[in-house]
Formats: C-alpha cells, sequence, structure tokens
C-alpha cells in the first residue's frame, strides 16, 4: 500500500519524508516537480502521476504537497483519502497546518505518522484514538515536559482500539457536560448574466462539538427529515435507525467531530439570499471601462446577511481600477489580477455599491471576456433549507447535560456570470 | 547523550536524531548506540527508538540481531497491547535472517486471544511475505485460519494480506463470504474498501451476471460490451454465452448470496469516507442489475464536493460510467457545470461528463453553458469545449447544423487558438456530410491569410483539397497563395499543400499545372525528407510519364477516393474493462499488481460452497457435499421444506390412532429425508445461514398471523410489527403484505380453529401452509427466498448496530453449557453430551434443535449409531441425526437432531442404537430453550405487553446481588437462562425481552425493572401461563444467585 510519504512545500522542497516499508530515495519527486513545473497553477498538479516503478499520489492543502508513493495498485482514493485524513489530524493536533509548524513539532508528526499506517495500511486513524496515544503539544504541558522530564507519549494503552466504540475514549471526564450542534448549510450556485439561476443546490453539515462524561447514547431528531435528500454519516451514527425512523442515534465521539453532511434534495427551489446587479463593459475604442456592482438581499426571511465579500478574476488586459465603494475596502492586484471588495454587513435601506473605471493596456483590444464574480457570504440564525432540529435526547447516563444548537447559511461556491 | 542514565536527555538525543531523519539525512552511525536503549523503560524513548530501529535495521543487520530478544520477551507479555506492539516492531525489521522468528510469532498471534493481537498478526504477514516470498504456503495457512476469525477488527487486515500474498486462492473465501458480507458495515473505514474491491472479484467469478438475460433481449452496448470482453478471454466466449442463456431462459434469478452482498454494501454509500463510497459504487457498477445501479450516482454526486483530488478521481469515474450508463445520471447534469475557480483539469473532466451526457433533450441547454464557457479566460479549457462542441454535433444530429454555425462563428473569434481548434472540428464535422457546406469551405478558405496554427492551417488546406468540387474557383487561388509563402511554413503546412496541388491537377489540370509542378519543385529541394519524398512520390504518381502508365492512370482513385468520416468518441470508452476505482483504470494503463475483474461465469459455479460446516463435522459432511453440488441451493431448501412439514404433521394423527406405526412411518419419512436434512443442518450451524434462518422467520410470522387473525385481533398489527422490526425496509413490508394477502384465504377457510389445543391447530395451519405457498412450478420459487435473505440481513444489521452492549444477542450463548446424555460407565464408553445450539432448526421451525456430541472413550469402534424408536409424550415429536456409520476409538462427532417439544417441558425419551447395544436416553429441555428470539421495537413491545395483562402477567420482585447490577451481567444472565432476543429501550434501568415459543408462536415478554438500590421486579406476560410462570422462576434463579 502506502510506501512514502514527502512532504513538499511551494517553493519545492522537501521538509519531510516517513518511510513505512523500505526506504525509497527522494529522486522519486523529480517526476512530481517535473509535473508541478508543467502545471500553471498549484491546483492543477495531476493527482496521480505515473513514473516507471512507483505511482506518486498527492493532495495539496494549505500550500503543501503530500506526496504518497506507492508501487502496486490500490484504490487511488484510498491513499488520497487518507492523506486528507493525515492533514485533519495535523490540523486537529496543531490548530494549523502549515509547514513551520510541522518542522517545530516535527517528532510528534513523525511518531503520529508511525501510529497512522503500519506497513502502509493504516491502523489508526481516529483522531480520539491518536491523541490517547501522543498527546498533543499544548503550551503548558510543553513547559511541564521540560521542568518535569514527562512525555508526549500517552502512557496508558489504547484501550479505545479494542473498543466497540473504537471512536471513543474510554473514561472521559467532565464538569460540565455540554453537546452543542452546528447546522451549517452552503448554497451552491451559478447565476447568469440576465440574474436567472443556472443552478442552485444546498448542502449542508453538521459539526459537533460534544464534551460529556461517560458513554453517553445520543438521538437526534429532525422536524422535517424528508428534506435530506442525501446524507453520509460519521461511522458512530446507526444507520438502521436512520433508515427506519429517520432519527439518528448515535454514541459520540469525544470532542470535535462532522457528525453528518447532507445534500437536500433537488425539488425543493432554492431561495437565493442574496444578487449581483452589475455593469462591466469595455470600450473598442478607449482603454477604459466602466466598472459597477451593486449587492442586495433578496429572500433573507428577516435575517441580515454578513461577511459579504466580493471577488473576481479580472481579464489580463486590465492594467489597474479606479473604484469606489459605498462601504468596505476594495483592493486589486494587479500581478494576479485578482479583484476583492470586503462589504461586510448589508444595509437593506443603502444597499453597497463599488463603482469606477479600469484601465486597460494601451492599444490591446478589448478583451472578449467578461469576469466571473464570486460571492461569500453569512446568514445567522438561518438554515436556508429550513431544516430545523426537533429535539436531543441522551440515554445512558445520568446527569442532565446542556445542549445548543446553532444555525448558519454559508455561500458555498457561489458564482454570479457576467 | 544516549549513553547517559538519565531518560529526559535520551529523549532528547532521540528526539533530534528523529528529526535527522525526518529530513531525511542519514543517520545510521549512530546505530550501536540507539539499539543499547531499545530496552529502555521510559516509554517516549522506546517508541522513538522502534522508530529508527525499523528505518535502519536493513542497513545495519547484525546489530539490528541485538534488539530481537527484546521483542521476543515483549510477544510473551500479558498485555495485549505490549504483545501487538512487540510484533508490529518485530515484522517490520527488514532483517532475512529473522524470517523463522517472524513466522513463529506470527503463527503464534494469529491465535492468540485478543483480537487486536490477531489483527497485527494479519499485519505482519504481508510484511513477511515481502521479506521472503518462499514462506507462502504457510502465509496461506495463517490467512485461511485468520479468515475464519469473527470479529470486525480482524477482517479488515486479513483481507488486506489476502490481497497481498494470495489473491488468487479464491476458494479460501468461500466460506468467510456470508460473515465477511455481514461483518463488513462494522469494520473500520480502510478494511471496507479492500474487502469491497475482494468481493467484487469474488462474485464476479461466483454468480452468474444479472444483465445476461436483459443484453440478450435487448439490442444496446451492453451486450456488445459484454461480448465482446468474452472474446478477449476465451475466444468464441460471446456465442457460448449466448448459447447456454438461452436454454436459461427460465427468468433469471439472483443468488441469495450475490443479493446479500448488494444489500449489505447499499448502506456505505452514506458513508463519510470517499474510498468507501467509490468502492460500492464501483461494486453496483460491476456487480448490480441494471435496474440498480442508479443508487451510486447520488452519492457520486455528493463527492463532488470535496477536495478537488477526490473530484479529480470521481470524475474519471463518472466519465467511464457515463458512457454506459448514461440515464444514470442524467437527472444530476446540473452538478457537472463548471465554476471559473475549478482548476483545468477538473474542468476538462467535467466537459467529458457533460459531453457524455448530453442527448436529444437536453442538448439546448448543455450547449448554452458550452457557450458560456467558450468566453473563459482559461485556453485550455475553451480548446477542449470546442472539442466536446464538436463531439456533441457528431453525435446528436439534430443539433449539427447550430453547432456548425457556433463554431463558424467561433472563427472571427480574435484569440488564434480558439480558431484553430474550430478550424480542427469544422474539418471533421464536413467530412460527414460535405455537400451542404460549400459556403463553409469558402469561408474556410478565406481564413487562410489570417491563421498562424499550423494544425488549422493544415486542416483547411485539407478540407479545400478534398472537396475541390465544391469550391472550384477558389482552390486554385489558395493553391497560389500557399504556393508563394510554401519555404515559410510548418512541415505538416507543407505536406498539405502537396497533397493540395496533387489534387487539383488531377481535378482541374488545366488551371493548376503549373503550379502543381513548382510546388513539386519547391518541395524536391526542401530540408524535410519526408516532404522531399512525399513530392517525389506524388510526381511519379500524377505527371503521366513513359513507362509508369499504369499507376498514374488510378492517380484519381488514389488520391480522391472518399474517406471515412473520422468518428469522434470520448478517450474514457474503452476504460470500464478496468475495475472502476481503481488505479489502473485511473491510469488507463495496468498498473503492478492489478489484478483482472473477472468475467461472469457462464454457468453458476456450486452456491453450497458458502455454507458453513461446523469444525468437528468433518464424518459426514465429505458424502453430502458432493451430494449437494446437483441441486441448486434455494430450490433444494425449498423443495425440502415439504416433506419435512408432511413428515411431522404425522404424529398429529398419531394422538388419534395407534402410537407406535404413526410413529415409525413417521420416522421412515424422515429418515428418507435425512440426507436432505444434513445439508441444512450444515448450513443452520454456521452463523451465516441467512435464507433458512429468515425463511423460517417468515414461516413463523405467517403461522402467528394465521393463528391471530381467528382469534380476532387485528392482521394489520402483526404485519407492521413484522416490518418494524427488519426496519421497515420497503421490501420487506412488501413480503409481509404479501403473506398477509395470501394468508387471509387460509384464515377464513379455517374460521373455528380450537384456540386453546394450539399445538395441533398449528399443524394443520402448517399443512394448509404446503397447499398456499409451495406454489406449483410455474411461480418462480426465488422471490421469496431473495427477500427473505435481505431479511435477514436486515436483522442482522438491526442487532448489530442496535446493541453495542448485547454481544449476546448476536451470537446466542452457545448453549447452556453441554449436559450429560449418557455416561460412559452407562455407555460402555460411549460417552454422549447434549446442547442446545439456539440455532432454528432447519427441517421445521417448531423443533428445538439440539446438538449431541458423541465421543468414543472405549477401545472399540462403536458401529451404527442411530436413534431407536422413540417412546414420546402426545405431541412431541422428533428428527432425528443421521445415522453415524462408524466411530473410531477416540475420536468424536457432533449430530443435530431436533425435537418438538410442544412448548412443554416434558422429557423425550427415545432410544439411542448401536450395532450392539440399546441405550434409553430423554433429554428434558429447560423452558428458556423452547423460545426463540424475535426483535421489535419498544412502541411494539408495549402495544403487546398491553394485549397480554391480566392472568397472562405474571409478577415476582426480587433483589439482585451486587454482582450482577451492570448492564452486562444482567442481560447476559438472562439470554443465557431464556433464548430471548433484547428490546431496545428508553430507560436505563429497564430491561426488556421478547420471544416467541417454538411450537405455537406465543409471545413471550420479559421485563426487568431494577432499582439502582437493588431491588428488581420481574415481569412476565405470556398466553402460555405455565411457561411463563417457570421462566420466571428460572431468570429469577440465575439472577439471584
Amino acid at each position: 500500500m502506502i510506501h512514502s510519504l514527502f512532504l513538499i512545500n511551494s517553493s519545492g522542497d522537501i521538509f519531510l519524508e516517513k518511510h513505512w516499508k523500505s526506504v525509497v530515495s527522494r529522486s522519486v519527486c523529480d517526476y512530481f516537480f517535473e509535473a508541478q513545473e508543467r502545471a500553471t497553477e498549484a491546483e492543477n498538479v495531476p493527482p496521480v502521476i505515473s513514473t516507471p516503478h512507483h505511482y506518486l499520489l498527492s493532495v495539496y492543502r494549505h500550500k503543501i504537497f503530500f506526496v504518497a508513493v506507492i508501487q502496486t495498485e490500490v484504490p487511488p482514493l484510498f491513499v488520497i483519502e487518507f492523506l486528507h485524513r493525515v492533514v485533519d489530524t495535523f490540523q486537529d493536533y496543531f490548530g494549523v497546518c502549515s509547514e513551520p509548524v510541522i518542522k517545530d513539532n516535527v517528532v510528534v508528526v513523525y511518531e503520529v505518522l508511525e501510529e497512522m499506517l503500519d506497513n502502509g495500511f493504516p491502523l489508526a486513524t481516529e483522531s480520539n484514538i491518536l491523541k490517547e496515544l501522543i498527546k498533543p503539544p499544548t503550551i503548558l504541558r510543553t513547559v511541564v515536559n521540560t521542568i518535569t522530564g514527562s512525555t508526549n507519549v500517552g502512557d496508558q494503552l489504547p484501550t479505545g482500539q479494542l473498543s466497540v466504540v473504537p471512536w471513543r475514549r474510554t473514561g472521559v471526564k467532565y464538569t460540565n457536560n455540554e453537546a452543542y450542534f452546528d447546522v451549517i448549510e452552503e448554497i451552491d450556485a451559478i447565476i447568469d448574466k440576465s440574474g436567472s439561476t443556472v443552478t442552485a443546490e444546498i448542502q449542508g453539515v453538521i459539526d459537533a462539538c460534544v464534551k460529556l462524561t461517560g458513554m453517553p447514547d445520543l438521538t437526534l431528531s429532525f422536524m422535517n427529515p424528508r428534506l435530506l435528500d442525501d446524507v453520509s454519516f460519521h461511522p458512530c451514527v446507526r444507520f438502521k435507525r436512520w433508515e427506519s425512523e429517520r432519527i439518528l442515534s448515535f454514541i459520540p465521539p469525544d470532542g470535535n467531530f462532522r457528525l453528518l453532511s447532507y445534500h437536500v434534495s433537488a425539488q425543493n427551489l432554492v431561495a437565493i439570499p442574496v444578487y449581483v446587479k452589475h455593469n462591466i463593459s469595455f470600450r473598442d475604442s478607449s482603454s477604459l471601462g466602466r466598472f459597477e456592482i451593486t449587492v442586495g438581499p433578496k429572500q433573507t426571511m428577516g435575517k441580515s446577511i454578513e461577511g459579504v465579500t466580493v471577488s473576481s478574476q479580472m481579464p489580463r488586459g486590465v492594467l489597474s481600477m479606479n473604484l469606489t465603494p459605498s462601504q468596505g475596502t476594495h483592493t486589486f492586484d494587479p500581478v494576479t489580477k485578482m479583484l476583492s471588495w470586503d462589504v461586510g454587513k448589508i444595509n437593506p435601506q443603502k444597499l453597497p455599491s463599488l463603482k469606477g473605471t479600469m484601465s486597460l493596456q494601451a492599444g490591446a483590444s478589448k478583451p472578449d471576456e467578461n469576469p466571473t464574480i464570486n460571492l461569500q457570504f453569512k446568514i445567522q440564525q438561518l438554515a436556508i433549507s429550513g431544516l430545523k432540529v426537533n429535539r436531543l435526547d441522551m440515554y445512558g447516563e445520568k446527569y442532565k447535560p446542556f445542549k445548543g444548537i446553532k444555525y448558519m447559511t454559508k455561500a458555498g461556491k457561489f458564482q454570479v456570470r457576467t | 547523550m544516549l549513553d547517559t542514565n538519565k531518560d529526559s536527555l535520551k529523549l532528547e538525543a532521540m528526539k533530534r536524531i528523529v528529526a535527522m531523519i525526518a529530513r531525511g539525512k542519514n543517520a545510521s552511525d549512530l546505530f550501536p548506540a540507539v539499539v543499547k536503549n531499545v530496552a529502555c523503560k521510559n516509554i517516549e524513548v522506546k517508541k522513538l527508538v522502534y522508530v529508527y530501529l525499523v528505518r535502519y535495521a536493513e542497513e545495519q543487520q547484525d546489530l539490528a540481531l541485538l534488539s530481537i530478544s527484546t521483542f521476543q520477551r515483549g510477544l510473551k507479555d500479558p498485555n495485549q497491547l505490549i504483545r501487538a506492539s512487540a510484533l508490529r516492531v518485530l515484522s517490520s525489521i527488514r532483517v532475512p535472517i529473522i524470517v523463522p522468528i517472524m513466522m513463529l510469532a506470527i503463527k503464534e498471534a494469529a491465535s492468540d486471544m485478543s483480537p487486536y493481537v490477531r489483527k497485527t498478526a494479519a499485519h505482519a504477514i504481508p510484511k513477511l511475505y515481502s521479506l521472503d516470498s518462499d514462506q507462502k504456503d504457510q502465509l496461506i495457512e495463517v490467512i485461511e485460519k485468520l479468515l475464519a476469525d469473527k470479529t470486525t477488527l480482524v477482517a479488515g487486515s486479513v483481507v488486506m494480506a489476502f490481497e497481498e500474498v494470495c489473491p488468487e486462492r479464491i476458494d479460501l473465501i468461500h466460506k468467510n463470504y456470508r460473515k465477511l458480507c455481514n461483518l463488513l458495515i462494522d469494520v473500520e473505514e480502510w478494511g471496507q474498501v479492500v474487502i469491497i474491491s475482494m468481493l467484487t472479484r469474488y462474485a464476479r467469478t461466483q454468480f452468474l451476471s444479472p444483465t445476461q438475460n436483459e443484453s440478450l433481449l435487448e439490442e444496446n452496448p451492453e451486450k456488445a460490451f459484454y461480448g465482446s470482453e468474452e472474446d478477449e478471454a476465451k475466444g468464441p466466449g460471446s456465442e457460448a454465452a449466448a448459447s447456454t442463456a438461452v436454454p436459461a431462459r427460465k427468468p433469471y434469478v439472483m443468488d441469495p448470496d450475490h443479493r446479500l452482498l448488494l444489500r449489505n454494501t447499499k448502506p456505505l454509500l452514506q458513508s463519510r469516507s470517499a474510498a468507501v463510497v467509490m468502492a460500492v459504487a464501483q461494486l453496483y457498477f460491476h456487480l448490480a442489475p441494471k435496474a440498480e445501479v442508479g443508487v451510486i450516482a447520488k452519492a457520486l454526486v455528493r463527492l463532488l464536493r470535496s477536495h478537488s483530488e477526490v473530484q479529480y478521481v470521481v470524475l474519471q469515474n463518472v466519465a467511464t460510467m457515463s458512457i454506459k450508463r448514461r440515464g444514470m445520471f442524467e437527472p444530476y447534469l446540473k452538478s457537472f457545470y463548471i465554476r471559473s475557480t475549478d482548476p483545468t483539469q477538473i474542468k476538462i473532466l467535467k466537459l467529458e461528463v457533460l459531453t457524455n451526457l448530453a442527448n436529444e433533450t437536453n442538448i439546448p441547454t448543455v450547449l448554452r453553458e458550452f457557450q458560456t464557457y467558450i468566453r473563459s479566460m482559461d485556453k485550455d479549457f475553451v480548446a477542449a469545449t470546442i472539442q466536446a462542441i464538436g463531439r456533441c454535433a457528431t453525435n446528436i444530429g439534430r443539433v449539427r447544423d447550430t453547432c456548425l454555425n457556433g463554431l463558424v462563428q467561433l472563427l472571427s473569434n480574435r484569440d488564434e487558438l480558439v480558431v484553430a481548434e474550430s478550424v480542427v472540428v469544422i474539418k471533421k464535422l464536413l467530412q460527414m456530410q460535405p455537400a451542404q457546406h460549400g459556403e463553409i469551405i469558402k469561408h474556410l478558405a478565406k481564413l487562410t491569410d489570417n491563421i498562424q496554427v499550423p494544425m488549422a492551417r493544415a486542416s483547411i488546406l485539407w478540407l479545400i483539397g478534398e472537396y475541390c468540387e465544391h469550391v472550384p474557383r477558389i482552390a486554385p487561388d489558395v493553391l497560389r497563395k500557399m504556393a508563394k509563402s510554401f519555404t515559410a511554413e510548418e512541415d505538416i503546412v507543407k505536406l498539405q499543400v502537396i497533397n493540395l496541388a496533387a489534387k487539383l491537377y488531377l481535378t482541374n489540370s488545366k488551371q493548376t499545372k503549373l503550379l502543381t509542378q513548382y510546388v513539386l519543385s519547391l518541395a524536391k529541394y526542401d530540408q524535410n525528407y519526408d516532404i522531399r519524398d512525399r513530392a517525389r512520390f506524388t510526381r511519379q504518381l500524377i505527371v503521366p510519364s513513359e513507362q509508369g502508365g499504369a499507376l498514374s492512370r488510378h492517380a484519381k482513385k488514389l488520391f480522391l477516393a472518399p474517406k471515412p468520416a473520422p468518428v469522434l468518441e470520448s478517450s474514457f470508452k474503452d476504460r470500464d474493462h478496468f475495475q472502476l476505482g481503481s488505479l489502473s483504470h485511473l491510469l488507463n494503463a495496468k498498473a503492478t499488481g492489478y489484478q483482472e475483474l473477472p468475467d461472469w461465469p457462464e454457468e453458476a459455479p456450486d452456491p453450497s460452497v458458502r455454507n458453513v460446516e461446523v469444525p468437528e463435522w468433518t464424518k459426514c459432511s465429505n458424502r453430502e457435499k458432493r451430494k449437494e453440488k446437483e441441486k441448486p441451493f434455494y430450490s433444494d431448501s425449498e423443495g425440502e421444506s415439504g416433506p419435512t412439514e408432511s413428515a411431522d404433521s404425522d404424529p398429529e394423527s398419531e394422538s388419534e390412532s395407534d402410537s407406535k406405526s404413526s410413529s415409525e412411518s413417521g420416522s421412515g419419512e424422515s429418515s428418507s429425508e435425512s440426507d436432505n436434512k444434513d445439508q441444512d443442518e450444515d448450513e443452520e450451524k454456521g452463523r451465516s445461514s441467512e435464507s433458512e434462518h429468515s425463511e423460517e422467520e417468515g414461516k413463523k410470522r405467517k403461522m402467528k398471523k394465521r393463528k391471530k387473525e381467528p382469534e380476532g385481533q387485528e392482521g394489520g398489527s402483526s404485519s407492521e410489527e413484522g416490518s418494524d422490526s427488519s426496519s421497515s425496509s420497503s421490501e420487506s413490508e412488501m413480503t409481509s403484505e404479501t403473506e398477509e394477502e395470501q394468508a387471509e384465504p387460509a384464515s377464513w377457510r379455517k374460521k373455528t380453529p380450537p384456540s386453546s389445543k394450539s399445538a395441533p391447530a398449528a399443524k394443520e395451519i402448517s399443512l394448509l401452509d404446503l397447499e398456499d405457498f409451495t406454489p406449483p412450478s410455474v411461480q418462480p420459487v426465488s422471490p421469496p427466498t431473495v427477500v427473505s435473505t435481505s431479511l435477514a440481513a436486515d436483522l442482522e444489521g438491526l442487532t448489530l448496530t442496535d446493541s453495542p452492549l448485547v454481544p449476546s444477542l448476536l451470537s446466542p450463548v452457545l448453549g447452556v453449557g453441554r449436559q450429560e446424555l449418557l455416561h460412559r460407565v452407562a455407555g460402555e464408553g460411549l460417552v454422549v453430551d447434549y446442547t442446545f445450539s439456539r440455532q432454528p432448526f432447519s427441517g421445521d421451525p417448531h423443533m428445538v434443535s439440539v446438538h449431541i456430541h458423541f465421543s468414543n472413550s472405549s477401545d472399540t469402534p462403536i458401529k451404527g449409531l442411530h436413534v431407536g424408536t422413540p417412546k414420546l409424550p402426545a405431541g412431541i415429536s422428533i428428527q432425528e441425526f443421521p445415522e453415524i456409520e462408524s466411530l473410531a476409538p477416540g475420536e468424536s462427532a457432533t449430530a443435530v437432531m431436533g425435537i418438538n417439544f410442544c412448548d412443554s417441558t416434558q422429557a423425550a425419551n427415545f432410544q439411542l442404537c448401536t450395532q450392539t447395544r440399546q441405550f434409553y436416553v430423554s433429554i428434558q429441555p429447560p423452558v428458556g430453550e423452547l423460545m426463540a428470539p424475535v426483535f421489535m421495537s419498544e412502541n411494539e413491545f408495549k402495544k403487546e405487553q398491553g394485549k397480554l395483562s391480566g392472568m397472562n402477567e405474571i409478577t415476582e420482585k426480587l433483589t439482585l446481588p451486587d454482582t450482577c447490577r451492570s448492564d452486562h451481567v444482567v442481560v447476559q444472565k438472562v439470554t443465557a437462562t431464556a433464548n430471548l432476543g433484547r428490546v431496545p429501550c428508553g430507560t436505563s434501568d429497564e430491561y426488556r425481552f421478547a420471544g416467541r415459543t417454538l411450537t405455537s408462536g406465543s409471545l413471550v415478554l420479559l421485563t426487568l425493572d431494577a432499582q439502582p438500590t437493588g431491588a428488581a421486579q420481574l415481569t412476565v406476560n405470556s398466553e402460555k401461563m405455565v411457561i411463563g410462570t417457570m421462566l420466571v422462576k428460572d431468570v429469577v434463579q440465575a439472577l439471584t444467585q
């Protein structure tokens, strides 16, 4: 299975290598560098590269390439999924996953990787178990360690690995027992020039933060479970209960985890909460173009739209932009030709707008493409699909937990074509 | 620092060394100093030393041996986790000398108590194999042993080992197939992927193609596909397949095991892991009947939301699937629309999918999308879009003109790449119907002045040459221009200029003779020898010379022969001969170690190989297995249920008439059936005897329904219960409905059965059962089996997921310990014990199955062991075990017999005969064995309990001793005493169990209400008051002991 792993930063240095079988020379990565050069952008590096003796599978996250070397046939998604899991684990351990952080914690990283794979086959990938084996570094612990000489490696053995609920640690104890659930929905949409919707769908997730003592058995039910068209579960969810009663019944892992992700059935029309009015035009004769964008709320069910940012990749011919926003700040990067406008909150009485001119390369003919506008926004306390959690019950433990639920709607891949 | 005594210093040193390794620096010269620390007490130091050791042991083999003894000691440690980690490191040290030690350690660990250690052993197998492949045979033995393991922890790892070491030994899987299917949902994600892809291969070799019939009847690419694949594999395969399939016209019946696999993998489409979803998707694509493949589309579309690498792989697979099963993804067309922020490789793949999905109805929307894509900034993507438009135009005749017009408009685009690409595509399109498009060709001819991209220029020239009769005026002019700039052109353009010249010379020699000669002489002195060659060759052909007349006469035919139009097709067309989701599929080339996906067999291999035997059952199994092979699995079990039921209906008449004769006739009949029964027993013993199991369950349910209806209860409730207990999957609902429909007339006929005498009533009904339910051969036998398998699978899943606390539910405590039937002294060396196996008896659902263990402790063989004339109280009947021919001294054997105790605890007395002696023995069942668990929800339980109040309720107060206050103990004690199933319960202090008595099928509900103080109240609700009372007594005794 997975032979070796190389971590490569965007400037092409290998800053960590780990081998699970016999050592594979660094020179395999030359093939990767070749592909990297050929691809203009980091995202365009093909995830699978075939070399005479090895296959290189890579993922690109946090400006780091995680390149796995394999030798024999294996489902590529298996490896890619694993690499993503590695990144998630690092993020879980260190808060961020970046080159300096990994370099600082190289020993912990190495120990974690050692536990995650045995001979190239995944062994312990649940972060709950890993944390039991190797404690994540915290400032407090580093201080204590240097004074007392104790270690990061947990001295208990990973008992969780043996239990029926491998995702949960044993012997969890909290003084405040709390369970929080965040229902986050994202709207993916493509809006065409005239403002009509080309495609729109809602994807949602329920992220949970559960800090409960013992072995609680939770049940979560929805007011309108029929809304959920396609769901995928954390392994802790009992699928049969969902099938028969549309109830989520599970023994949760400890800490943060993604309980469920879902897709709202396509029949329901998606309410698009914002609209964008745009007028972007280039003139043939002059080297000036007009640029005007207005953002406004549409169907928001009384909630305000926050955290709005507008970004757009301008055509290559644009040299500079001279714009004035009615609110917020804007920047234009003349190298990448990326315009971004941080709008903030939309005030329905006074719609934010961005107006001005663009100056084009002198002599160049007008660009024949129009930029696409990408939109980001957030609406608190609203699940745009109308999904509502009915109740949360706990069995198996005696105390009363504190329960909380939060709704949020965000823009996913929200694009307006002009 | 490593030599100090202080752990903290050692740790610091090791950390630095590991950091060096991580950065890829060589730290091998520190080996001796590091190895010394392998026995260090500090866990972190130890771990880091392990890391170091595994990295460098290969290079410093001699020194590495120093550390081995530490691990050998670790292997004997009482703590399972230390044993496991010792084995893990030991097996990771790649030093050939220690191969024997590793082998030994693996063998030992494979039979370790702890599943975690066994898992580690499974991991170690491929490691050893890669070190020394000579150990293969021994390793296969270990794999075989581990495959039989029943824990989810081991399953994934051992299948992984299987795939690496001996993927060709598919025969090892047979016995474990059903178990793997059932465990699948609880295995961890990585194991699931491996198991699913292995099972895909397995199913391809073991089951018939579900699309076989369709492909015969319909005319679609399906047939061509399977045919062609077969051709590759076995030459005349496709014809053979067709001919075998024709006589097998009888409706295709899916093997219940095949169905089991499909059912058990379906929930995994909901997994959070993309790899698992993909694995299931490819399984469905390769194995499921056409109608069912659709379910995977939704899940795959969901994956498109994931990271771009995942998208990349998924889209590749979707592209392949969408060629063959276009309909599957059509509803999700919009999910493949392209966003400007997608990476180029994703855009191009999405485009591929969109093109594959385009058809008559959706082409307008697709084309409108394409139009927006053409204005994108990403030029590679634009080029790909133009090609996609070309493909749509060729595939869908209706829009060809629209597309062509659109493309012509693109010719005025300012971007040269776009124009060039359009020209190339237009050329291909025009080739299909050149006649109407003189105008376009003229337009193109005008473009030659502007277009600089060689490929496009070449295309235009070719077009003009090919269709010069449509543009007779322009063609010579173009040639003139080209001749002028000939020397400055690229090579491909030059070649086309020569072609054009030659063609014009042939059609219009008057105008172009001189031009052609000019071009040819220019070409003669070109730097490129291809062009020189071509020029010489062309000159010889077209310019009539003195000798070479023969060829030049045919020159026109040579140059202006009609050329077949090119076919624009997807690059994913033939990729599906690779297993989807595999690396090889992605690369479109065979990767090392790729296991070819086998073709469907033409005839179903013997399905009985998957039946699981009890290990001790060695004596008769061989003989039986041979017999079994002659019959297909399902028909065997179905057909057989007839005679057995009639056999057990005999005792009913016996109660009225002479007992002796009828029991003889009963036994006679049953002995004639004994062979069949044994086969069933074989199956029965394994946990995974789904089909029978569920059939029985189904029958039982039918029984109950009929009994209830005359008694004035609504049939609706029971059907509801039935379906709910199997988690209300639609299929099961359907069955219960149909059952009900069929049950109705039966209950009509028997309007007033004596409800007090339930036993005979049940039997009469079972006779009716025969008439109603074993229909004549017209009706296919299979649907019930298929459905019931799925039912069983559901039940299985239900118990697995619902009861992490009650492991005993799944495989109930095997019997209540052995009880003696015949003592050694009394039996003159023959020792006979019996246990209640708690598995439904295959022949008759009303019978309790009793495992009888014989062992011969004498020194002479005992021959002809069988059951002699039983002397039975009224109602009780026996199905004997088949005669055991001979039992050698010291040997032991096991047999299964069924006893219908008629819901009473009366003893069954019978004779056990050998060739020489007869022993009188009797079996008395504990009351708890007279029932079988049923699964119901909390609500149903309460409803049923409400119906059984008053007289039917028996309550007892008791105090639980300290030792049995935990959930686990209570549940275990109750289930050990009585064969009941646990019912999920809202409150933690209450335990509920439910079961039905075997013969009459009356409900037995048990509730235990335990206070934290230890005081508890036990309530049993049952129609059968005697049973209820006895059960209360037994349970109280068990709990208070």
